[in-house]
């Protein structure tokens, strides 16, 4: 939290996977709390497969609505390379919640760029840390990979500064409104994601931590 | 959006600045709002249509949405009408003189500026129309003041009787922020259209004698600005410097100096200089920290108010705190913070055109046709200037394809003397602005090949009717133009009109082929809609079978996003040439069955996907 009490968590990925309805979900958490709000996206032509990240900003009261290089809280990336893209907006040694899926954008298959070839690796060379997990697997097995960006918030559960109940309600609720026939595959998919997380973060303290 | 019942009033709801600007609209009793979609302007009309008791539409341009909001407002209606900036470059002609004349009913302008450049082709700044037209400017920081402002706008655009734009930027238009609702206050017209040619009839003699009154009004709009609540001081302990500021550049300066004075502006044009004088004798150095010209500055350093600016922070792109820290260090001579973490080198993402766009057949076509100058125009087909095809030369404005494509025809030198100009052009931006200038072309005998892309939609901004939809804005069926019928009668001779599916690469190929080399204006209009619509239908998808794929690389040059490389080989074929051979697949999960990728495929190796294969969007 910055000096301000506000918490700054930066969710970023491409257009189409959901990561300005994640953010907008865990925004009404955060409200349903009590805190100010704001939530801004850098979404250009997010519609046209380009990069989108999407800031929140919460707490008892907010001002600028964007997070600046170094102060976010957290890192939701929904594709690894985007993880790479942002992670300099951490704080020094922050935390990067990593799907490891690879979208591969047409400039890099027509063969003018790279897709670098260990995401996570060049994030923790630069002294962040990383839980990653197949974010896109797990919505698969759960039967529809819309359910990924629940997937990732239930990924996020244990990283906030409030209960994980209060997320998991806040999307039980938008799903109750639109897609009554949703509520308990979500509830599923949170928990799954919350679960891959947790042995995601597991794993990497098990590992010995790099020379730095 | 906003759902279509309205939330109670008090409610307390997260809302972008353009959701937060609807609800104030309509809670003012307004009755009649119009735009033309735009970035970063579009959900304000989208929003309003949800609501009760206002007429909303879509109309063809920015111009013709403001002159129906005139027409509301001059018949004692409340108005409003909504933009992005460039749609100010249209509507400006209608402004202009509609500053003489004034309204009854209040007419509020919403102009939604690009500052950082989002999604657009200049970076304006839409301020200055208040300088120019002599009407107020209030800018809103977040959505509650864009809320707030758009209701106060009202009663002050119907007590000077001028209209007021409502200064927007992208980081007010799609910030989100709590916002307390209030409820609507219907306002019934009873006065109705008051015959006053004097007035309503803007001939010379009656625009001089209008004039002197606006001049009048400008002395009430300064009055009103130097004793505004919007303009309002807000006092710190740190008065090394104070900052004049508006928009999202008072939160940033807020978030930045949260101890030093801050004038901010809310009502800001006219700028209340005696406001900003006293303020200034309060503290050691003045900075005005706006958004994107030196326009406040300008004003008070001729009013010789001492003052930083411009010569300490940049004229283009947003004032966020990690501009305006090192600057005022800087300022101040204290050390300049250190330069944090520095992104990583990542591929860029362009914006892409999407699985299965029509557009994909028409400029995988051009890119295999030689000896053409290609003149474009702003919309989705924007991206056709991008890889794989290159196949877009110029893009300035909306319509703008006719005519630099005939300027390109009758300008041409030598070294052009064999090249075939091509305008491409989408239904949208042709009923927007196009049509004027294909009718240029008839008439003057130019020699272009039109591509009039009609996908039934506004597709950039996100799928919205035109009038070449058939639909209207509550989705209601609505008159829907016949393009060919149209463009013939604008004098294009039937004969060189063809009406071609996209997805027909041979037909299309054929078709440019032909037209571009008989010396007159032909017309080539595509006709399968937008992906991102409703009348668009998913059909079959296709997967390649590996070992058909002989690596030739002709469906990649289609630049479905769709189809991704899975590696490449070096190959030295029958001539001794090294070629680099590109293996495929299909992303079949995400493929629509539009069958571009299949007809440049010589081996066959793309064929419908098998029904109930794992579907993956994920590749390792």
């Amino acid at each position: 939290m910055s000096e301000q009490n506000v918490t700054n968590i930066l969710v970023v990925g491409i257009g189409g996977q959901g990561v300005m309805t994640a953010t907008e979900i865990l925004a009404q958490a955060a409200i349903a709390l009590g805190h100010d709000v704001k939530k801004t996206e850098v979404a250009g032509m997010a519609q046209r497969g380009g990069v989108v990240s999407s800031h929140l900003r919460f707490g008892p009261k907010v001002l600028s609505p964007q997070i600046m290089p170094g102060t976010a809280d957290l890192l939701v990336a929904f594709e690894a390379a985007e993880g790479l893209r942002w992670c300099h907006m951490l704080k020094p040694g922050g935390l990067v919640l990593l799907n490891t899926a690879h979208i591969v954008p047409p400039v890099v298959d027509i063969g003018l760029y790279q897709y670098p070839d260990d995401p996570i690796g060049e994030i923790k060379a630069r002294g962040y840390q990383v839980h990653a997990f197949d974010a896109m697997a797990i919505a698969l097995e759960l039967g529809d990979v819309r359910l990924g960006n629940t997937v990732m918030l239930g990924a996020m559960a244990d990283h906030l500064p409030f209960p994980a109940e209060a997320l998991l309600d806040a999307i039980l609720q938008r799903f109750a409104a639109k897609k009554p026939q949703m509520v308990e595959l979500n509830r599923k998919a949170f928990e799954a994601g919350r679960a891959a997380e947790k042995s995601a973060s597991r794993a990497e303290s098990a590992e010995p931590v790099p020379a730095q | 959006m906003a759902s279509v019942m309205p939330a109670p009033s008090k409610s307390r709801l997260l809302l972008s600045g353009n959701e937060a600007v609807a609800r104030a609209v309509w809670e003012a009793g307004c009755h009649v709002a119009a735009a033309y979609p735009g970035t970063p302007s579009t959900e304000m009309l989208e929003v309003i249509s949800t609501y009760p008791d206002i007429y909303a539409e879509w109309s063809v341009n920015e111009k013709v949405s403001l002159e129906v909001a005139i027409g509301a407002a001059f018949a004692g209606s409340r108005a409003f009408c909504a933009m992005k900036h460039v749609g100010m470059n249209v509507a400006s002609d209608a402004l202009m003189t509609l500053t003489l004349t004034g309204v009854i009913g209040g007419l509020v302008i919403a102009i939604a500026d690009d500052v950082g450049l989002s999604s657009s082709q200049n970076e304006q700044d839409s301020r200055f129309w208040g300088r120019f037209a002599h009407v107020p400017v209030f800018e809103p920081s977040d959505s509650q003041e864009a809320y707030e402002m758009t209701k106060l706008a009202f009663d002050f655009s119907e007590k000077h009787q001028v209209p007021v734009i409502l200064r927007m930027t992208t980081r007010i238009n799609h910030v989100k922020g709590l916002v307390t609702v209030g409820e609507r206050i219907a306002r019934p017209n009873t006065g109705g259209f008051k015959k006053d040619p004097a007035r309503w009839v803007m001939t010379p003699a009656g625009a001089g004698k209008r004039i002197p009154l606006m001049f009048e009004r400008d002395g009430a709009l300064k009055a009103e600005s130097e004793q505004s609540p919007l303009n309002v001081v807000e006092s710190g302990r740190d008065a090394r410097v104070g900052f004049v500021t508006s928009g999202p550049a008072y939160m940033h300066v807020k978030e930045s100096f949260p101890d030093a004075p801050v004038l901010k502006l809310g009502l800001s044009c006219p700028v209340p200089v005696e406001k900003v004088r006293a303020f200034a004798a309060t503290v050691d150095k003045l900075v005005v920290v706006e958004e994107v010209e030196p326009l406040v500055e300008t004003e008070l350093k001729a009013a010789g108010i001492a003052c930083h600016g411009k010569d300490i922070l940049p004229k283009q792109g947003e004032l966020a705190p990690n501009v305006l820290k090192p600057a005022i260090a800087k300022l101040l001579g204290e050390p300049v913070p250190e330069n944090l973490a520095q992104p990583a080198p990542v591929f860029p993402r362009p914006p892409t055109m999407c699985v299965a766009c029509p557009h994909l057949g028409v400029y995988y076509t051009l890119s295999q046709i030689k000896n053409l100058t290609i003149s474009g125009d702003i919309g989705c087909y924007t991206l056709g200037a991008g890889h794989p095809w290159n196949a877009l030369d110029t893009t300035i404005s909306m319509g703008a394809a006719m005519g630099i494509a005939l300027g390109l025809d009758k300008g041409r030198g030598e070294a052009d003397k064999d090249k075939r100009i091509l305008a491409v052009i989408g239904d949208s931006t042709f009923l927007h602005m196009g049509m004027q200038g294909l009718l240029d072309i008839v008439y003057n005998r130019g020699n272009v090949t039109v591509l009039l892309l009609d996908n039934r939609a506004v597709g950039m901004t996100g799928g919205q009717p035109d009038p070449g939809s058939g639909r209207n804005i509550y989705g209601e069926p609505a008159p829907r133009v016949d393009f060919a019928k149209l463009v013939e009668a604008l004098g294009v001779k039937k004969e060189r009109i063809h009406v071609v599916d996209p997805y027909q690469l041979p037909v299309l190929f054929k078709t440019i082929r032909e037209e571009i080399k008989i010396p007159e204006v032909s017309v080539i209009i595509t006709d399968r809609p937008c992906v991102l619509i409703d009348d668009y239908k998913k059909q079959k998808p296709y997967e390649v079978i590996d070992e058909k794929c002989t690596g030739c690389g002709n469906c990649v040059e289609v630049g479905c996003p769709a189809i991704h490389v899975t590696r490449r080989e070096k190959a030295i074929k029958p001539s001794g040439k090294e070629v680099e051979l590109q293996f495929v697949r299909i992303e079949t999960a995400v493929c629509t069955g539009c069958g571009l990728c299949v007809q440049p495929c010589a081996p066959e190796a793309i064929v419908h996907a098998e029904p109930r294969r794992p579907m993956r969007l994920v590749k390792h």
